[in-house]
């Protein structure tokens, strides 16, 4: 067992981890947060997004151990205090999720894809790479199609995002 | 009996997700979201070929690993009873009967402890001849007594024959499906402690009830002692509503560690073969019509597949039954039983294939007659329900048609297929009808004055990702007279009253139904002010017009497909759904339930496919690298619209389900508009790019 720490959703959480165990086990199984979720554990579906030190990360791909000192923010640390983040509002009034399990991986890749394009990172849907992006709808699937939902919000995830997004 | 919801406050209002918060935040805990002291985890080993037999398990290295608890195999398995379901009946002997079958599991301190042990298993077989490979002339196809849930499987109505011998116009087409996998995004997961208290399952389920109730059969227990908590279900489509064999290993496991909780949750891998999935089928759909074509005979003839030691037989034939007049029609069902894992629901088993083929093959008439494809389905309403002779309590079909037309811009559409080009695209629309029965099963309601206006109520229903959670609040405060801020739900839990299985789209009818019920006769007993502590516990009744009227949602999908003419890529542009469903109780949530259904008719359309190498037996897309879902990038803007239909026959609330209709019909609408694109009919699902190569 390895000591690292954890700062996850701005709570410091040391811990002992078996060098084996992913960052999404280490956060589900051992720390019992429950935001980030496991849909295949292979990177094939996006359920486990976190942001890492602000990047958006599959956290089932990732060892825990090669994040000791991490900021992690899942799902349940985007908002201010007691507020829900914009992004998530918009969720809730566009029905951007039926299930939910997608969902807060959906909104962690959200945010850090804004953030992505914001600094001008192109996509395969970018036509001049050297060009500042535009978030059209297209820009939005094409970078949150790591993300998968079998209930098949996508429409309404690419409305919620396109209304924060403007 | 119950009457008609007359307050129209609550239901029909549009409002967020009752449980959205929550989820955005991933605070709403799934089965495998419970962290409790000492719990153990379980890893399965799974069957290395089709058919055979075990003839030895070495488990010495595993159990050398440290952590390890145990390993279970088919020699120190508890005994399950012989009636039990057999794909439930794991590790009662040697026998292989698919590939990927469980044939024992690994237990253990940690994931990581379990994953390493389970790797170190060595499991010898000797392997028998097998057969996967579904075929129309398969020597073995034989027609099952009933398909689900208890249709005949074969009618024969008229003298269709000499109907088509003497049609003005005719198609005679055979359509396949490849098998599908309804891949929840939440996996089949159980957590379950064993106790001499009694046995407690957090499983991922659309059926608290009926995972109990299988649970206490097969392990010989009073069901009072089991306990099946679902508060929360990442998606099942199907999928979740029958208990699944994983459920009995957790069993099987928890009991060799009694007092500690047994964590399950199948991979991809695992789940693919042990959890259902959409039979593959071979559907040859003959069609006669008069010059005006108004339809002389249908013949709907399907070839699927079941496992060898279990039937499930997909009703794939059984919509063609009502869904056009004509004056013959001949439906048949065949199985072919194979060493392939037991098929089981996926969204709206039957519908789905068969409206597929159906409404491709109306496609192919109105090409073949020159008539407008809605035109076509228009001049072959019935006045009845063929099917059964009963009128339809509603039937909004050329409603849907019509509406969604003027929608989407179908007036002056060329039918002339593969003439319009935008660069190297080809582009065509396309049209399909839908259509899915009313069920309603039963459940029972309990509803309870908390005094001040406030009321709960209570019910194992279970909330996949429907909305349950939100509507039947909704319903509630309108039965209850009150505001939906005032009812307390609870739901999914088998400690509360029974409910039925989230599945048929019969969820909001039958729970619903019940909540009404007792909340009627609540308000009965107390002159409409019961006082706190007041309590009625209520059945939802049989529906009194079962016998006389035929209960149907329609609708209508359009779609606008491009396909690439270099590559042969389809890509949908647009997708426009209108729907006839009764009374929509929430806007919001409705067309959430309505897009994805579309947006799997989409996946289905163009993408899905579980592939089995027949040389193995094995399934070679066993995960969501190989077998593609929609995603994002495939996804355009859907547009979802319903008409009112008020339908005083369905249920008090005058609903129906819509859990299912959207998948209905989508992929022969983007199949039909993939011809109208390129002049070509792809017959066989999905429209990959190989099938429209040489497109020019
Ligand atoms: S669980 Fe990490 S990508 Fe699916
Ligand atoms: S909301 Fe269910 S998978 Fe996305």
């Amino acid at each position: 067992m390895l000591d690292i720490t954890l700062t996850v959703d701005g709570v410091t959480r040391p811990l002992a981890v078996d060098p084996r165990t992913t960052l999404l086990d280490a956060l589900r199984e051992r720390l019992d947060v429950t935001a980030p979720k496991k849909g295949c554990d292979h990177g094939q579906c996006g359920a486990c997004t976190v942001l890492v030190d602000g990047r958006r990360v599959l956290s089932c791909l990732t060892l825990a151990v090669q994040q000791d000192g991490a900021q992690v923010t899942t799902a349940a640390g985007l908002g201010e205090g007691d507020g829900l983040h914009p992004l998530a509002e918009a969720f809730l009034d566009h029905d951007a999720l039926q299930c939910g399990y997608c969902t807060p991986g959906q909104l962690c890749s959200a945010v850090g894809m804004l953030d992505e394009a914001g600094r001008g990172h192109a996509s395969h849907a970018t036509a001049d790479v050297a060009a500042v992006p535009t978030l059209t709808d297209e820009e939005i699937r094409e970078r949150m199609s790591g993300n998968l939902c079998r209930c098949g919000a996508y429409a309404n995830i690419v409305s919620a995002i396109r209304e924060v997004a403007s | 009996m119950t009457d008609q919801l007359t307050r129209r406050a609550a239901v029909g209002e549009d409002r967020r997700r009752a449980d959205g918060r929550l989820k955005v935040l991933g605070q709403a805990r799934y089965a495998f979201e419970q962290l409790p002291a000492g719990a153990a985890y379980l890893v399965p080993l799974l069957a290395p070929v089709a058919r055979g037999r075990i003839t030895a398990i070495d488990a010495a290295a595993a159990l050398a690993v440290d952590g390890v608890l145990g390993v279970l195999t088919h020699e120190n398995a508890p005994a399950l009873p012989e009636h039990a379901r057999p794909p439930l009946r794991i590790l009662q002997s040697p026998d292989i009967t698919h590939r990927g079958q469980f044939v024992g599991g690994v237990l253990a301190d940690t994931p990581e402890a379990a994953a390493r042990a389970a790797g170190l298993v060595r499991v010898e077989v000797d392997a028998a001849a097998h057969d996967t490979a579904l075929a129309w002339d398969h020597p073995d196809a034989y027609v099952p007594d009933t398909v689900n849930p208890d249709y005949p499987a074969v009618t024969e109505d008229g003298d269709v024959d000499g109907a088509l011998a003497s049609a003005a116009h005719a198609v005679d087409v055979t359509y396949r499906t490849p098998m599908h996998h309804n891949h929840p995004m939440e996996p089949h997961t159980t957590v379950v402690t064993w106790s001499d208290a009694g046995v407690e399952l957090h499983e991922s389920t659309q059926h608290p009830h009926g995972v109990r109730a299988t649970v206490a059969e097969l392990f010989g227990l009073d069901p009072e002692t089991v306990r099946v908590v679902a508060p929360y279900v990442g998606g099942g489509f199907g999928g979740k509503g029958q208990l699944h064999a994983h459920a009995v290993l957790a069993c099987m496991a928890a009991q060799t560690v009694p007092g500690r909780p047994v964590k399950l949750a199948l991979t991809r891998r695992q789940l693919v073969p042990n959890a259902g999935h959409r039979t593959p089928t071979i559907q040859r759909v003959r069609l006669g019509a008069e010059a005006d074509g108004r339809l002389v005979a249908i013949e709907h003839d399907v070839a699927e597949h079941t496992s060898r030691i279990t039937e499930f037989a997909e009703q794939t034939a059984v919509a063609t039954r009502m869904m056009y007049a004509a004056g013959a029609r001949r439906t048949r069902h065949r199985l072919v039983a194979l060493d392939v894992p037991a098929p089981s629901w996926m969204r709206a088993p039957g519908e789905t294939p068969g409206m597929y083929a159906l409404e491709s093959a109306l496609d192919e008439l109105a090409c073949a007659a020159g008539i407008d494809p809605i035109e076509l389905r228009v001049r072959n309403e019935p006045e009845t329900d063929p099917s059964s002779g009963k009128p339809f309590s509603s039937r909004g079909l050329v409603a849907c048609l019509r509406e969604g037309a003027e929608r989407f811009g179908w007036a002056g559409r060329d039918p002339e297929p593969g003439v319009r080009r935008d660069g190297r695209w080809l582009v065509g629309s396309g049209v399909a009808a839908a259509t899915y029965p009313v069920y309603r099963q039963s459940a029972t309601a309990r509803v309870r004055a908390f005094g001040g206006g406030r009321f709960g109520v209570t019910i194992a229903a279970a909330d996949i990702g429907t909305g349950a959670w939100t509507v039947l609040a909704q319903i509630a405060a309108d039965a209850l007279g009150v505001a939906v801020e005032d009812i307390e739900l609870r739901i999914g839990d088998s400690a509360l009253p029974p409910a039925s299985v989230a599945g048929g789209s019969s969820g909001t009818t039958t729970w619903g139904t019940a909540i009404v019920t007792a909340a009627q006769k609540l308000l009965a007993e107390h002159d409409g002010d019961p006082p706190a502590g007041a309590e009625v516990t209520a059945d939802a009744p049989p529906n009194p017009h079962a016998d006389d009227v035929a209960m149907h949602a329609f609708g209508a999908h359009f779609a606008e497909v491009r396909v690439d003419s270099d590559t042969g890529e389809a890509r949908v542009a647009r997708m426009l759904g209108v729907f006839a469903a009764g009374r929509i109780v929430n806007p919001r949530t409705a067309r959430s339930q309505f897009m994805g259904g579309m947006t799997m008719g989409l996946g289905m359309a163009l993408h899905e496919a579980t592939i089995l190498d027949h040389r193995h037996g094995a399934i070679v897309t066993p995960d969501l690298a190989e077998y593609h879902v929609a995603s994002h990038a495939d996804v355009p803007a859907l547009e979802v619209h319903w008409i009112d239909e008020e339908d005083p026959y369905v249920n008090p609330m005058g609903s129906k389900g819509i859990g299912e209709i959207g998948i209905v019909g989508a992929a022969a609408a983007i199949g039909n508009a993939v011809h109208h694109a390129t002049g070509r009919r792809v017959r066989e699902l999905p429209i990959t790019p190989d099938k429209l190569l040489g497109l020019g």
